[in-house]
């Protein structure tokens, strides 16, 4: 065998060892995007998968118990409603009316999410009039302390 | 009056970069020297025209001018003006316009540093630049214009994003990453250059070698900060999410680094030209990829501040840069023969051709994973994505296997390396290592990555530190220096090795922080009355008080706590929730304590409105300081190895590089 072969054998097996990685990553990790509609749609054969679930947080469906931590809300695509139970703060782009992504595996009617994706919104509009701002809602119920610390 | 200057100055940049490029081209085509100076007068023009718009812009935000769009969108009555300052990168326009300047600025160093060194290389080079500057000047004088005025005049502006006015951190992430970027125009300009005259030999690869350590310098920073920034602000614990935008920062970085190791293969054995000029053109175009993902919207991001209607040109822009470069590189295919050929498969230059194919399949990979959805889409019309475990799967391995290479490339011989000298070399840093590996799985490391990847830092660390050892302790003994002094020589003579050793051993800190605060990361959410404690690893958190306050432009909740470590009180911590009159969401401040042995990082994550709870997440993140100081060891590597040498490149120097250049000499 030739250097050269031999350099090239060299190449093909880096090559194709990261090849293989990729692929089996790809299978391994693989999340589809679903709709509540679609996740329906395809009932119990979803129960070992992971997948990504987006739609609206129903209005009035957001519980959170601060004790236990435990969050729970509907996603819906004005079809179908799924029911969402996740562990943990809800976080601070999460809010009722608005779109939510979140990942987890779905289990007897109950989608169990992992993460919740909240994108950040790129518009900073100011609040429309009358609106009371987040700010305003925590300003009565807080009360400031005599000092700065 | 701002608006209308700035407006024209950019016109006119946009202008006579069209017009330098031009004259360049022809008077190197004519033999025409005067056309040729005035292409480089043009390149003095807009440099000045652009910091003249620069200025104009910072006028106008310090000013608070809201008559112009972007200040109204960025700054406001209540922003504190450092922020009003750096708020010019804070959105797409003013970022397009810094980008344009720092481009501006970097084609004047070329033409001043390397004008009379490279005469038959300059005009091209300058024609190049002043192509791309047109590009960006374009965009700054029509779609993306810093300088666009509002009717009516808003009393007060809206503000910065407060993500972005939340850190000072965001003074120096994002210019250091255009720098970065911007950077790699000008050893691609380079590489178009000889590809066009066709001097293809080692001529613009040495005049490339600095400018190609400065811009991975400043993307290495760039990437380090950015993750410092998203820890230390995003409030999710971590530094690194495989995020679009991260991974387009890394994309060039990755090739980028394969171009700094491939062009020495090139000095030393005229071979790979070929290889060479196409990292270079790869390694550009992904820069421009990287802005285009950053700034076109096209994948969701948390880095990403802007959607605009820019991305379809940036596209035309990458289309245009792969089809020119490429066709040249295809058309001058014969005057890229190697002129050597690799002697051995155990020599530097193997191992160098490894770290190569490695570092680009690390890139497909994240390129590929960042893609994904837009594939899987376009192609089975199925939305899909692969997150956080395919990147880690793949670039695992990848990464443990650069590491070795990173080990024994540099100790290994170029040609040919005897089995003997290999094992002179190795044989105290391997016993070293098995030892160390012994003392990690002794302390309770578990695992074959987290194992494999301290073991091989350990490695690489002792590997460099045996290089410096053993090198000064050769000069100490033929010269009679001081240990210091032998070593600061040492260094001094051999700036490029040595200052390439120092990034190594960067780089293996950074990798042992990133294997610790990732293996051994400790988490907790809870919630606590006042008083309560939560007990993580070593230390109780103890929620004291919860208050709140109004600051100029923003209203503050801030829960404050304890930290003991086994009753003896360690810390005490405030993280926050901002309120921001623009936004109808919290942004919350978290609080970290670092040491250099671990940090404690918390976030207050909901309260009670009447204050008596608090919901907080702590996290424990050992060695996570590493990555923030390797990262600086990485940049002062970088330094050593483009200092200038005070005696300009005197034969002597040469001998003393060469011999330095020799492995396994002690």
């Amino acid at each position: 065998m030739t250097k050269k072969t031999k350099l090239l054998l060299g190449a093909v097996v880096i090559a194709s060892t990261i090849g293989y990685l990729i692929v089996g990553g790809i299978k391994e990790a693989a999340v589809y995007y679903i709709t509540p509609t679609e996740l329906k749609a395809k009932g119990p054969a979803t129960t070992d998968r992971a997948f990504r679930l987006g739609g609206m947080v129903v209005s009035g469906s957001r519980r959170w118990d601060p004790q236990t931590l435990k969050l729970a809300f509907s996603l819906s695509d004005d079809k179908e409603q799924v029911a969402v139970e996740y562990v943990g703060s809800p976080p601070d782009l999460f809010k009722e009316g608005a779109g939510a992504i979140v990942e987890g595996k779905y289990m007897n009617g109950l989608f169990r999410a992992d993460t919740i994706l909240a994108k950040h919104s790129e518009e900073y509009r100011p609040p429309e009039e009358g609106q009371a701002t987040a700010k305003d809602h925590y300003r009565t119920l807080v009360k400031p302390p005599a000092a700065r610390p | 009056m701002i608006a209308t200057l700035g407006r024209f100055s950019l016109w006119l940049a946009f202008a006579i970069a069209i017009y330098g490029a031009f004259v360049s081209l022809l008077g190197v085509r004519r033999r025409r020297p005067a056309l040729i100076e005035s292409g480089q007068g043009a390149v003095f023009a807009i440099f000045g025209l652009t910091t003249f718009a620069v200025l104009l812009m910072e006028a106008g935000l310090v000013g608070r001018d809201f008559s112009l769009e972007y200040v109204a969108r960025n700054a406001s009555l209540d922003t504190p003006l450092f922020y009003t300052i750096i708020a010019l990168w804070g959105a797409l326009e003013g970022s397009i316009l810094l980008w344009v300047w720092l481009l501006a600025l970097m084609t004047l160093l070329t033409v001043m540093i390397d004008g009379k060194r490279q005469p038959e290389l300059i005009p091209y080079v300058t024609a190049v630049l002043l192509c791309i500057s047109a590009f960006f000047l374009l965009l700054v004088t029509f779609p993306a214009s810093p300088f666009t005025t509002m009717l009516p005049v808003p009393l007060d502006g809206r503000g910065p994003n407060p993500l972005l006015q939340n850190h000072p951190l965001m003074a120096i992430h994002p210019p250091g990453l255009y720098a970065g970027y911007v950077g790699w125009s000008i050893p691609y300009a380079f590489g178009i250059a000889a590809l066009i005259t066709g001097r293809l030999g080692e001529g613009w690869i040495r005049t490339v070698r600095r400018w190609s350590i400065v811009s991975w310098a400043f993307l290495t920073v760039g990437i380090i900060v950015g993750g410092r920034w998203s820890y230390e602000v995003l409030g999710w614990g971590g530094y690194w999410a495989w995020d679009p935008v991260e991974n387009a920062s890394l994309l060039p970085w990755l090739t980028g680094t394969a171009f700094l190791h491939s062009i020495m293969i090139q000095e030393r054995r005229k071979m790979l030209k070929n290889w060479n000029v196409a990292l270079v053109i790869i390694t550009f175009a992904l820069t421009i990829f990287g802005t285009f993902l950053t700034r076109s919207g096209i994948l969701s991001s948390v880095h990403a501040f802007s959607d605009s209607t820019v991305g379809p040109l940036f596209l035309v822009f990458i289309g245009l840069i792969l089809f020119f470069s490429f066709g040249l590189l295809v058309y001058r295919s014969d005057k890229l023969q190697a002129e050597s050929d690799i002697d051995s498969l155990v020599s530097r230059e193997s191992a160098f051709l490894a770290n190569n194919l490695l570092l680009l399949g690390f890139a497909f990979a994240v390129l590929l994973g960042t893609l994904f959805p837009l594939l899987s889409e376009a192609v089975r019309g199925v939305k899909v994505s692969v997150g956080e475990p395919f990147f880690n799967a793949v670039n695992v391995p990848i990464g443990l296997g650069l590491i070795f290479l990173m080990a024994i490339g540099p100790l290994i011989a170029w040609r040919h390396a005897s089995l003997d000298s290999l094992r002179r070399t190795f044989i105290r840093p391997l016993y070293l290592t098995i030892l160390g590996a012994g003392i990690c799985w002794f302390l309770g490391v578990r695992g074959l990555y987290p194992l494999l990847a301290f073991a091989l830092s350990l490695f690489t660390a002792i590997t460099v530190i045996q290089e410096f050892a053993g090198g000064a302790m050769t000069r100490r003994r033929n010269t009679g220096e001081g240990y210091l002094i032998a070593l600061s020589k040492l260094t001094s003579r051999g700036r490029r090795r040595y200052g390439g050793l120092i990034v190594h051993l960067g780089v293996a800190l950074v990798v042992v922080g990133i294997t610790a605060s990732s293996v051994f990361k400790l988490e907790q959410e809870v919630t606590l009355k006042k008083g309560e404690s939560l007990q993580l690893g070593r230390y109780q958190v103890r929620f004291d008080e919860l208050s709140a306050w109004q600051e100029p432009h923003r209203f503050v909740v801030q829960g404050s706590f304890t930290v003991f470590n086994s009753n003896h009180k360690v810390a005490e911590m405030r993280p926050a929730k901002r309120f921001y009159p623009a936004e109808q969401q919290p942004i919350g401040t978290v609080d970290v304590r670092s040491t250099a042995r671990e940090d404690i990082y918390l976030v207050l994550s909901s309260f009670a409105q009447d204050g008596t709870t608090a919901t907080v997440k702590a996290l424990v993140r050992p060695l996570v300081m590493w990555i923030w100081f390797g990262g600086w060891v990485m940049v002062l590597g970088s330094l050593i190895a483009i200092w200038p040498d005070r005696r300009r490149a005197l034969a002597t120097d040469q001998v003393e590089e060469r011999m330095a250049w020799q492995p396994g000499r002690s």
